[in-house]
This record gives C-alpha cells, sequence and structure tokens, in this order.
C-alpha cells in the first residue's frame, strides 16, 4: 500500500510545508513573491529566472517535497512518476506570448506555451524519467488524481510518485503537490481521494 | 564602444532573465554559451529579437549568429558595423 509522505501547498502568496506555512511576501507581484520564494528557500537555480510562472510554482512546490530528502538517493530516475493537473493549462503565458507578438514576438515565452512544460521543468531539476501525464480539468479533482496516480503506482516499475495541482492565471496562482511511495515509515496518511480533499483545503 | 558595451550587458540581461547577474559580472569577451555564461539556444533566439528591438538589426544570416554572439564584445562589433544610419 503506498502512502502520502510528503505535502505541500503554496496559495495566498504564501508556501505552506507540510501544512505549516514558511515563507509569505504579500507585497509586490506574483513575480516578486516567486522569486523571493526561491530566495527563502537557499536554492541556487539560475535557470528558474527564465521559467513562466506555472513552472516556477511547479519547481518551488517540488522542491519543498524533496528538499530534505531527494528523490534519487532513494530511487532510480524511471522509479518516479509526475502526475500534474491544472485548470488553466498554460494559459497565463499564452496571453503573455500573444501580447509579445504585437511587437516581437519572444522565443523564450513560445517555448513556455504548452500545460506540461512545467512537468518537465521539475523532471529536469530532479531528474524523473518516469511516467509521466498533465491533465486539465475545470477545477481540483481529487478522485481523478487519486484513480490515475493508483493506476500509474499499480506498475512494478513506479515505486514513488509526485502528483498534484499547479495552477496560475494571472495574479491567482493555487499549487497542492505531494510525494506517494510505495516503501514509507509507518503512519503516513493514506492516499485516498478523501485524503487529498482534506490535505488540499 | 564602451557605453554600447555597458548597454548591452544590461540589455542582455533584462532581456534574458539572468537576475542572478549583474552587468559587471559579465566580462567584455566572456564567451556567452555553454562554458561561459552557460546560455542557450533560446537564448540565441531572444538576442537576435534584442538586435532587431534595440538596434533595428535584422540578422541577415542566422548562420552567423555563433561568430557574433560570442560575446558581448563581438555583438558591440557587429552592431556599430551594422547598424543603419
Amino acid at each position: 500500500m503506498s502512502a502520502i509522505t510528503r505535502y505541500c501547498r503554496i496559495h495566498n502568496r504564501t508556501l505552506y510545508n507540510q501544512g505549516q506555512p514558511v515563507f509569505t511576501q504579500a507585497e509586490g507581484t506574483l513575480d516578486d513573491f516567486l522569486d523571493a520564494a526561491l530566495q527563502a528557500l537557499s536554492i541556487p537555480y539560475p535557470k528558474f529566472y527564465k521559467m513562466d510562472r506555472a513552472s516556477k510554482l511547479g519547481f518551488l512546490g517540488a522542491e519543498m517535497l524533496v528538499k530534505d530528502a531527494p528523490l534519487l538517493s532513494r530511487y532510480a530516475p524511471e522509479q518516479v512518476a509526475l502526475v500534474l493537473a491544472n485548470a488553466h493549462a498554460s494559459l497565463d503565458t499564452d496571453i503573455r506570448y500573444y501580447e509579445s507578438t504585437k511587437t516581437l514576438a519572444s522565443p523564450a515565452l513560445f517555448v513556455y506555451t504548452l500545460a506540461n512544460i512545467v512537468g518537465g521543468e521539475i523532471c529536469i531539476r530532479q531528474g524523473i524519467k518516469g511516467e509521466n501525464a498533465f491533465f486539465v480539468t475545470p477545477a481540483f479533482d481529487p478522485d481523478l488524481l487519486h484513480t490515475y496516480v493508483e493506476l500509474v503506482m499499480a506498475t512494478d516499475k513506479t515505486q514513488a510518485c509526485m502528483a498534484g495541482w499547479v495552477d496560475v492565471l494571472g495574479d491567482q496562482h493555487d499549487v497542492f503537490l505531494y510525494l506517494l511511495e510505495k516503501q514509507q515509515p509507518a503512519g503516513m496518511p493514506e492516499h485516498t481521494a478523501e485524503q487529498l480533499r482534506k490535505l488540499y483545503q | 564602444m564602451e557605453q554600447l558595451m555597458a548597454d548591452l550587458k544590461k540589455q542582455i540581461i533584462e532581456a534574458l532573465n539572468l537576475k542572478h547577474l549583474k552587468p559587471e559580472d559579465i566580462g567584455d569577451d566572456q564567451p556567452l554559451f555553454v562554458e561561459g555564461l552557460g546560455l542557450d539556444s533560446i537564448d540565441a533566439l531572444e538576442l537576435i529579437v534584442l538586435l532587431q528591438q534595440h538596434y533595428n538589426i535584422k540578422l541577415a544570416n542566422p548562420q552567423d549568429g555563433p561568430q557574433i554572439f560570442k560575446s558581448v564584445k563581438t555583438i558591440a562589433e557587429y552592431i556599430r558595423a551594422n547598424q543603419p544610419s
């Protein structure tokens, strides 16, 4: 039986790790908050500044999940899966890219006009090479996440799965990520749709 | 030439989101790609856009890019030689 070993949230310009606020910054723009959050987590990763907002949010969430225990210290790259979902796909960046086309189209924005790029950025950073999927649904859907992640975890190959919700449009942002592992210490929350609903709230 | 290179460094940092760098961190002759600043192919496209936006220069032959974008100095020399009067 797999269990949820880590979870995090990012909303209202606050990072929450295991339910506890670890960084908040209300003033400035969302971009200011995201860049300041990287500094707060003491992560030297210059490519972060080139990412779009969805990728930055996913990157920060993933970092919180593995900060104290890097995934590849326990698993082969192919044993870790990634399943993400959101409501607005890459619309936040699509709009910014469209604005740039009115003068000179930005290649750096164009490369982020796909929803699953956030998954790519997380995989590059964390060294994940397992199964991956990205769903677009009207709202956070714990039943869908639970069902699909359980299917992925049912394979012999997958030993762990990073999963959750990474959504952004304009200033509105909402992240819930969790790490599911087959081998885990006793007493960890069971992976059920109800548990996901509870941790997301 | 010095002023042009100073302007270029600020514009490169801005256009390529190199927020971890200050203009003085970029040497005039420092390679911009791979072993230098570590820029990639998307950054190269942004540099082409930068030349067009700030200096009204369209790269006639994109294959010249690696030579032109070797360093801040080579970009400045290309601008000097090709900027419309």
